[in-house]
């Protein structure tokens, strides 16, 4: 029993280091990535000198960013001011814990599932998680003493119990074709067609809100560069304004891990074995960000909230709708 | 925002195209080759007039152009140009010792303007970085080239100067000297 106990502990402990490894790593070289290829988007190279092709670079930056002196204003509230980023960090690294890799393995007879936690909530989880994670921003804003930080926050509070809303309603759909809230089991339900061919509208809907939630371009309103001077992060230096990216690009690879999970099909795949075809599927949703954010302004704080409360959430409600009626009809 | 008279279905097929055409116009900007110039790799070949390092140079015959005739030293804004003049074995002028402190020159190029041996010279030169701002004074044998610049062929004696070697009319351009007594009236 303790044997079992103990054999089960290990396995955990690995599967948090791998997890923990792969979404670190991958948001350390999303941004390496980002900086490529906005460069070649605008006919630059992007970073090329630490390294061949640059590949050193989040090394350096990440060596630049703890050497930085931290500096913490004088009219913030401390413990907030200093733990705020970490929210942000850590939320949208628990939600790792959540996603799955591949099928569930035998391994000397034992089952052991890739994945770190399988729970039959694991969709109202993810959900709340990035609920969470808000929280860091607005605390963080808002213990900074500064109007631009302020502004930013609640700008960035708004947005994101906006489109909150809107992004567990597209995921509705998903659930009544899975019958599961467990990832996994969506996942397994997407063995034939992916849900992003079954419903293409519930898809497009999340990756409108999911933008939304990881605050890029065009909904990067809590940072706006040119009105606020990077809004809720002002007053943030060294290593905790490099956590907040963590958390940022950390958001990036989740939302392609979980637009694979929901829509894609996992690590479904013809030819390639499951693993890679779950890589491809995480990268690629990063890479549209990228490839989004070069080619689309800034929307407007109006339109923001009039994209999100007048199309978005009535269109999803619709597609709730509809989408229960097919599954009744059929 | 769609106008009044257009249908809402006419406003997504609009917003959706303008949305497309964005996505294509950076694709197509990816393929494309970058225009950045990779500086210390390639470096850009300069135009001969930009204004860069300054170069006291010589003329053809392997002599210093440079009569120390302070024009440049007047005529410097930031007043980073000193030097004291003497004379020299041949009885010609010429800079006991030269001095540019680099640190001050803003290369406006009033200097060479000034010259009127063109002895004095900017070069397209400009990455000469260093450690210790003291090492930016030059001194004469710093500035000293042996070629002439902009100007390889000119020689500033050959047109004026008779003090030393070239006697009236004898140089370029110039009459016979005039006896004064044949033009009497």
């Amino acid at each position: 029993m303790t044997v079992e106990l103990l054999i089960g502990a290990g396995v955990m402990l690995v599967k948090m280091a791998v997890a923990l490894a792969v979404a670190l790593g991958l948001a350390a070289y999303m941004i390496l990535l980002e900086r490529k290829l906005l460069g070649r988007f605008q006919v630059r190279y992007g970073p090329n000198r630490v390294g061949y092709f640059g590949l050193l670079q989040p090394l350096a930056d990440g060596l630049k960013m703890l050497l930085k002196e931290d500096i913490i204003p004088d009219g913030v509230d401390r413990r907030i001011f200093l733990v705020a980023p970490a929210v942000v960090a850590g939320m949208a690294l628990l939600a790792f814990m959540l996603v799955p890799f591949g099928e569930t393995l035998t391994i000397l007879g034992h089952a052991v599932p890739q994945v770190i936690v399988r729970t039959n909530v694991g969709l109202l989880l993810v959900l709340a998680l990035s609920s969470l994670a808000v929280y860091g921003l607005a605390l963080g804003a808002w213990t900074s003493d500064n109007k631009y930080s302020l502004l930013g926050g609640i700008r960035g509070a708004a947005q994101m119990i906006s489109y909150e809303l809107a992004l567990g309603l597209s995921l509705v759909p998903v659930v009544m074709r899975a019958r599961s809230l467990d990832l996994s089991d969506i996942v397994a339900a997407q063995s034939g067609l992916p849900f992003a061919v079954t419903e293409p509208f519930a898809f497009i809907l999340f990756i409108i809100a999911a933008l939304a939630e990881t605050k890029r371009i065009p909904f990067d309103l809590p940072e706006a560069e040119n009105e606020l001077q990077a809004g809720f992060h002002t007053e943030y230096s060294g290593m905790r304004f490099a956590l907040f990216f963590v958390g940022e690009y950390v958001n990036m690879v989740l939302l392609g891990a979980l637009i694979a999970v929901f829509f894609l099909g996992g690590w479904h795949g013809p030819v390639l074995p499951p693993i890679v075809w779950l890589g491809i599927k995480v990268l690629a949703v990063p890479v549209f960000l990228i490839w989004t954010r070069a080619s689309l302004p800034r929307l407007r704080y109006d339109q923001l909230m009039a994209l999100g409360w007048k199309v978005l959430v009535p269109l999803a409600l619709v597609n709730v709708l509809v989408t229960g009626a097919i599954l009744v009809a059929a | 925002m769609a106008d009044e008279k257009q249908s809402l279905f006419g406003a997504v097929i609009e917003g959706a195209a303008g949305l497309a055409g964005s996505y294509a116009a950076t694709l197509t900007h990816l393929f494309r080759k970058p225009v950045t110039e990779q500086y210390p790799e390639y470096k850009r070949p300069m135009p001969t007039r930009t204004r860069g390092r300054i170069i006291l140079t010589r003329s053809p015959d392997g002599n210093e152009r440079c009569v120390a005739c302070y024009l440049c030293s007047g005529a410097c804004p930031v007043n980073c140009i000193s030097m004291q003049s003497e004379e020299g074995e041949n009885g010609r002028r010429q800079a006991a010792w030269f001095r540019i402190n680099f640190a001050r020159c803003i290369y406006c190029g009033l200097c060479e303007e000034a010259c009127p041996t063109l002895a004095l010279q900017l070069t397209p030169e400009f990455a000469f970085c260093k450690d210790d701002i003291a090492d930016f004074v030059y001194e004469k044998e710093q500035l000293l080239v042996d070629h002439g610049g902009k100007h390889p062929d000119y020689d500033f004696y050959a047109h004026a100067g008779i003090a030393a070697g070239t006697p009236k009319g004898s140089h370029i351009d110039e009459d016979e000297p005039v006896d004064v007594k044949s033009i009497m009236p």
